[in-house]
């Protein structure tokens, strides 16, 4: 709006700031491209090389801006730019740059053939297991199986979850609301562990069933098997509120009007409740699917020799065949299928199931199920929730005895005492358990990324939504990116464009932290957007009107009034970066390890005990400082809708 | 006001990680974590410095060290078994160092020292062989298995487990093994012929020790030592030393080549190899069980004896050799793994 009066004036005013843009983008690609062209030789960029690009890029903005870009806006464009820049630099160059790693070989050099060998490799589409020859499948088919099963499994799940809830009748309300809570707290392998614990082959539910009615021991649960049961019940609590969202958005007097016409309650669910539904159950299966396809911990866990690619791609780095060109190559075609998924569910439900969840405020009541499908979904119901929580009970259990996987109950508090101790030595506290480094540090990167992620979002939400400006639409997707990207992928990504110069973080806690922003960023984007539509424009104009700069609205008027979404980010940030772990299972250190990787870590060498109390730490952790939030800001709405946001898998 | 608040969160938890110390040490350790972690902290309390450890198997280590040969992440690669750490000397991947309790050692772990231009040192030795639970035998009404032979036998279906080799010190030392006793071709037709019967491959080398002594799995191929850990504490497991003679590890400890704490990487090597230091704290721990390589070092009673074990003469020099190892291990990739069960 001030920029509006430098336009108004004759066109050469502008070539001043034309000149200035001009060089700052020059500086900025000048800049870079020096530390690129010297590569690995250079030096890495220290904190005045950041500093000094962020403070050209931000000049290079407001110059575009007095040019007449962003209608003018400085802050606008700061903010656009900026953002996009970091964007660019930090999701779109490394997930570029290690997609071309698939087209080099062990040297480096270019070899478009063995790119086309690795991504046409039969171990990534061989279809050994359909065609009846007793062989593997290919990992590519693998994962489209699973995810596929998982989809329909969690929507239908989902789907009769949410029937009981909403038309049930009003019991055991509350016990809805703790399936909405469990998926933020728990690290993605805490079932996996679970089932290994109750169903393994010395779990507690085979030896009984072994005592008890002599059936056999055997490794069933791990496999294809194992992995969706887990799963399942990891997923379905997003699920069911998404579909719970929808069905509540579902106008009562719809169903009531199909009443008065005399149509039984069958009629009514089929011809008026279920069409009202389809996209929310396309867009249930479509996060499902591409959730499993990004899920690493539990696969990590339970898959045994049935591969996935999150898993492939892990131990294509990370184990002892170090071939980053082959994980480059499982990546890539990950994340094409994820980007297919994303783009499929973006464009027939991206808009209908994001806005406004909290319902059309429509007077009524929705109408009842039929009663044979009413005791069944509730029947059900109750059944999955109670097996939800018997996992959960497990793994809260796991840590106070000596070894729940072997079925040995005796109390003991060896394994808090092996993770957790502290001794003093000279009047100070020291943690001398083996899993304070790693817990520390992931408390600490944590709480450095969640106000950075809060920040990035929330800005970015205030320009989408507030702002009108050619490029808009773009901008809005990019941010919204990073979400179709699996874990594994970005951890690949990382690894491979930031461990040499110019930009060499890895090894540090900042590639950590810049992983995490990065990640989570789109939430605070959905929950910012969420939040502004609730807000009237009116109460911009009238800022505006009173002469108040762009930057000023938005910390004087807006901000203020933001407050629950801010917080809502915070929590869901911190908690998501708490827990996440294909990401950063690359990206940990001896120096800085973070708590999921050990875990996993132990995990791996069958030290179960030590994993499941340390799960327990961690899930205790979470719940405390949920409430603690909740206690100081009154009611932090963790609702509904920012369960539908919630996309990305760990 | 909430910034503040954060900033006043991370200083009050970055205080203990701030340590009183004389410095750092970043061990990459290849060992059971319950082993390293006594390791850790006996030597923090000997030295003052702090250990940062991870834990990995050996081969994970070596593709590690090797991943990050222009920017070393860590100082000291401690335990594990020695056909990796002689790779990774052979590819100058680790700095020599001649340690001054050297002539303290055993002829074998100089030997392995020698051989290795003095990159790596032998820090203890221990048997290959394989362990099954008694019980499930029982209960299943099976022979008893008593040579290599008999995990190929098809009544043992889905009772075998062993470690990927790939990644494991100790599959690795079972191929070599088996290649050196029965001949590459005839060792790759047994090998082919019991991937029926393995129900895993695990990333750990001593897991599928564990896995026996549950019950998880019935038979578990490993070092002797790591099934004697779970004997001594009370698992219904026997061990076999199989009848056609069986090969040995002689684990060994590196110091990285361009590693950032080289000094303190130094005094953990001495006290590692020193008799009443590393060398005492595994059996005093009740977690190692093998001969450890100080002459004057304590030997656990339960360690099975080198002597009374028909070992087979383990050419460490070809079978840790770089062009060897990663043939033997394409092979077994292309020819084992890929097959179904």
């Amino acid at each position: 709006m001030n920029g509006a009066a430098a336009l108004a004036a004759a066109p050469f005013t502008r070539l001043p700031h034309a000149l200035l843009a001009a060089a700052t983008g020059a500086a900025v690609v000048g800049l870079l491209g020096h530390g690129f062209w010297s590569g690995v030789g250079g030096t890495p960029f220290g904190a005045w090389h950041y500093a000094a690009l962020l403070a050209l890029t931000v000049v290079f903005a407001r110059a575009l801006a007095r040019c007449g870009a962003f209608v003018g806006d400085l802050t606008v464009s700061s903010i656009v730019v900026t953002v996009a820049a970091l964007l660019g630099l930090f999701v779109f160059f490394p997930v570029g740059k290690s997609l071309i790693a698939a087209l080099l070989d062990k040297n480096g050099a270019f070899a478009p053939s063995l790119a086309v060998e690795r991504l046409l490799a039969p171990d990534i589409w061989g279809a050994g297991c359909l065609d009846g020859s007793g062989t593997h499948c290919g990992v590519a088919i693998n994962s489209v199986m699973l995810a596929t099963i998982v989809g329909f499994g969690t929507t239908l799940l989902g789907l009769i979850l949410a029937l009981a809830a909403q038309r049930g009748g009003q019991r055991f309300s509350g016990l809805y609301r703790v399936m909405a809570v469990l998926p933020i707290v728990t690290p993605p392998f805490v079932i996996a562990l679970a089932l290994v614990v109750l169903f393994g082959r010395t779990g507690l539910i085979t030896s009984w069933l072994n005592t008890l009615f002599d059936i056999p021991r055997t490794r069933w649960i791990y496999g294809l098997t194992g992995v969706t049961l887990a799963q399942l019940l990891t997923f379905t609590p997003i699920a069911f509120m998404i579909l719970h969202g929808a069905l509540a958005a579902v106008s009562p007097s719809l169903e009531e009007a199909a009443q008065t016409l005399r149509a039984s309650r069958a009629r009514v669910f089929r011809t008026v409740t279920w069409p009202l539904l389809r996209p929310a159950l396309a867009n249930s299966f479509l996060l499902a699917f591409v959730e499993s396809l990004a899920d690493f911990g539990n696969p990590v866990v339970l898959a045994g020799n049935y591969e996935v690619l999150s898993t492939k791609i892990f131990f294509a780095v990370a184990g002892a065949q170090h071939e980053p060109g082959r994980a480059a190559a499982l990546a890539t075609v990950l994340l094409i299928f994820t980007l297919v998924a994303f783009w499929l569910q973006q464009r027939w439900l991206g808009k209908a199931s994001y806005v406004s969840v909290s319902g059309k405020g429509d007077a009524g009541l929705p109408a009842q199920l039929p009663e044979g499908l009413r005791r069944g979904c509730v029947g059900f119901s109750m059944a999955w929730i109670v097996f939800t929580l018997a996992c959960y009970a497990v793994i809260l259990a796991g840590g106070f005895v000596k070894d729940i996987g072997r079925g040995d109950m005796t109390p003991v508090l060896s394994h808090f005492a092996d993770g957790f101790a502290i001794e003093l030595r000279n009047g100070w506290p020291v943690f001398i358990g083996s899993a304070w480094d790693s817990f520390l540090t992931t408390v600490e990167v944590a709480a450095i990324a969640a106000p950075l992620t809060a920040v990035i979002g929330l800005l970015s939400a205030y320009v989408i939504t507030r702002q009108q400006f050619a490029g808009r639409r773009t901008f809005e997707f990019l941010t919204m990116v990073s979400f179709a990207v699996p874990g594994t992928v970005i951890g690949v990504a990382y690894i491979v464009a930031f461990n040499v110069p110019p930009i060499e973080l890895t090894g540090g806690l900042a590639i950590l932290i810049v992983c995490f922003v990065f990640r989570n960023m789109p939430v605070g984007v959905r929950a910012g957007i969420a939040a502004l539509a609730q807000i009237d424009k009116s109460l911009d104009e009238a800022s505006s009107t009173l002469r108040a700069s762009t930057w000023r609205t938005l910390t004087q008027v807006v901000l203020p009034l933001l407050k629950p979404a801010i917080v809502a980010t915070l929590i869901f940030s911190f908690t998501h970066a708490m827990t996440a772990v294909s990401a950063v299972i690359f990206l940990a250190t001896a120096k800085y390890n973070l708590a999921t990787v050990y875990i996993i870590g132990r995990v791996e060498a069958g030290e179960y005990p030590l994993a499941i109390a340390y799960s327990t730490v961690l899930i205790v952790f979470m719940l405390a400082v949920l409430l603690l939030v909740q206690r100081f800001t009154g009611s932090v709405k963790i609702g509904r809708r920012a369960q539908a946001e919630m996309v990305t898998g760990h | 006001m909430k910034l503040r608040a954060w900033f006043a969160v991370v200083a009050l938890l970055g205080a203990p990680l701030s340590s009183f110390a004389q410095g750092e040490l970043v061990l990459y350790c290849s060992v059971q974590e319950e082993w390293c972690r006594p390791m850790v902290a006996a030597f923090e309390k000997a030295t003052g410095i702090k250990v940062l450890m991870t834990r990995k198997s050996s081969g994970e280590f070596y593709a590690q060290i090797k991943a990050e040969a222009a920017n070393p992440k860590g100082d000291i690669w401690w335990g594990g078994t020695g056909d990796p750490h002689l790779q990774a000397a052979e590819e100058a991947l680790t700095d020599p160092y001649v340690s001054p309790k050297l002539d303290e050692l055993q002829d074998w772990a100089v030997r392995q020292a020698r051989a290795a231009k003095f990159r790596t040192v032998g820090i203890y030795a221990g048997a290959l062989g394989y362990s099954f639970n008694t019980k499930e035998l029982a209960k299943r009404k099976l022979p008893e298995p008593k040579c290599w032979a008999d995990l190929a036998k098809p009544i043992y279906k889905d009772d075998v487990q062993v470690a990927n080799p790939n990644s494991s010190g100790t599959a690795y030392t079972m191929l070599a093994t088996l290649v050196q006793i029965m001949g590459e071709q005839k060792a790759f037709d047994f090998m082919k012929a019991m991937h029926k019967n393995v129900n895993q491959y695990t990333k750990s080398g001593a897991a599928p020790a564990r896995a026996a002594a549950t019950g998880e799995s019935l038979i578990g191929i490993t070092f002797q030592h790591d099934a004697v850990i779970q004997a001594v504490a009370g698992a219904p497991v026997k061990i076999v030393s199989p009848c056609e003679g069986t090969g040995y590890e002689i684990g060994s400890m590196s110091i990285i080549k361009g590693a950032k704490n080289l000094a303190n990487a130094r005094k953990w090597y001495d006290w590692a190899l020193a008799a009443d230091g590393g060398q005492a704290i595994g059996s005093a721990a009740k977690i190692s069980y093998q001969v450890p390589s100080n002459k004057k070092a304590p030997v656990p009673e339960q360690a099975p004896k080198l002597a009374n074990i028909k070992l087979i003469d383990y050419d460490f020099a070809k079978y840790g050799s770089s062009a060897e190892r990663s043939r033997l291990l394409k092979k077994w990739d292309d020819e084992v793994s890929k097959l179904p069960k």
